[in-house]
């Protein structure tokens, strides 16, 4: 098989795509390992790994979301211009990003108002449980992604 | 799926989780920068785990499969230069890699002896060894080394 060599101006939206990708499954691993960790029986680890997480959510995934994002949107609006016919797997990267930013978002609140609860010494398990779910969905669903992107199934 | 495609799947998700690695050693040092008490650092210390499983899968991943796919795909040699220096640049990963963690290490081993003797008091020797400014430039350094992986392997200069 040939090599598919892009044109140099794709380049940087897709250098910007990849990194923000990257970033945004890195951060929803140590989020999801953290929560995972957090549901250890002992309280005081319980609360700084859910503060952790939820920082790493917030701080790290959903700036690499936009990143992600932008990038998609930069390298589809070069390679598919408006009117060109778009193959499935873009419309497979569609399906995940945006529900998936939405899940995301949902999870930051649930592990913002869980680690804030567990600070306070309240009750806070279904929504740290909740939070690590939706993580690890989101993580899921992006691996599909990164599975579509590369592959490319028509 | 052919199995271009395949390893090329194979490539991008070991490189994913190399930078998934990074990314979590990034989160752990600045979480244990401000901690001097044994017990919370030995308590974040077990997400190093993850970790250390994602870069070891990771950097064997996108060498195995990089090398492979240069040598069955028509138009890429193992001897073209943006090749060569991607190879260069993950061995120069790898001693960054190898340094970091045996600082790290060496103040995790700390954090555990400290921990098992019964001592739970603030440690200034641990959090002097958990502030180490030159395991912190060379985890710097790493992640600068991926960042020029990733623009290599998407620029293909001379390609």
């Amino acid at each position: 098989m040939l090599a598919a060599i892009r044109p140099d101006s794709w380049n940087y939206a897709l250098f910007l795509h990849v990194l923000g990708a990257a970033v945004l499954v890195g951060a929803l691993v140590t989020a999801g390992s953290m929560q995972v960790l957090g549901w250890a029986r002992d309280k005081g680890g319980g609360a700084m790994f859910a503060r952790l997480s939820f920082r790493t959510l917030l701080i790290v995934a959903i700036p690499a979301w936009f990143v992600m994002r932008i990038g998609a949107e930069w390298i589809r609006s070069k390679e598919f211009p408006s009117g060109a016919d778009e193959p499935s797997w873009i419309g497979i990267g569609y399906v995940t990003a945006e529900p998936g930013g939405l899940l995301l978002l949902i999870s930051v609140v649930l592990a913002g108002i869980g680690a804030r609860r567990l600070a306070k010494g309240r009750g806070a398990d279904w929504l740290t449980r909740s939070a690590t779910v939706l993580t690890l969905v989101v993580l899921a669903a992006y691996l599909v992604a990164l599975w579509a992107m590369t592959a490319k199934p028509d | 799926m052919s199995r271009y495609d395949w390893l090329l799947f194979l490539h991008v998700a070991s490189a994913f989780a190399l930078v998934a690695s990074l990314v979590l050693y990034t989160v752990l040092i600045a979480a244990l920068w401000n901690r001097d008490v044994p017990s919370e650092a030995v308590r974040l210390f077990r997400v190093q785990r993850v970790g250390d499983v994602l870069v070891a899968i990771g950097s064997i991943g996108v060498l195995v499969f990089g090398i492979w796919l240069a040598i069955d795909v028509d138009g890429y040699e193992v001897w073209d230069g943006w090749i060569i220096a991607a190879l260069v640049l993950w061995i120069v990963m790898g001693a960054l890699g190898s340094r970091t963690g045996k600082l790290y290490n060496a103040a995790r081993d700390r954090a555990l002896a400290l921990s098992r003797d019964g001592s739970d008091a603030p440690s200034p020797e641990l959090r002097s060894l958990l502030q180490d400014r030159r395991a912190l430039w060379l985890h710097v350094a790493g992640i600068v080394t991926v960042v020029l992986l990733l623009i290599d392997m998407i620029f293909k200069p001379g390609a």
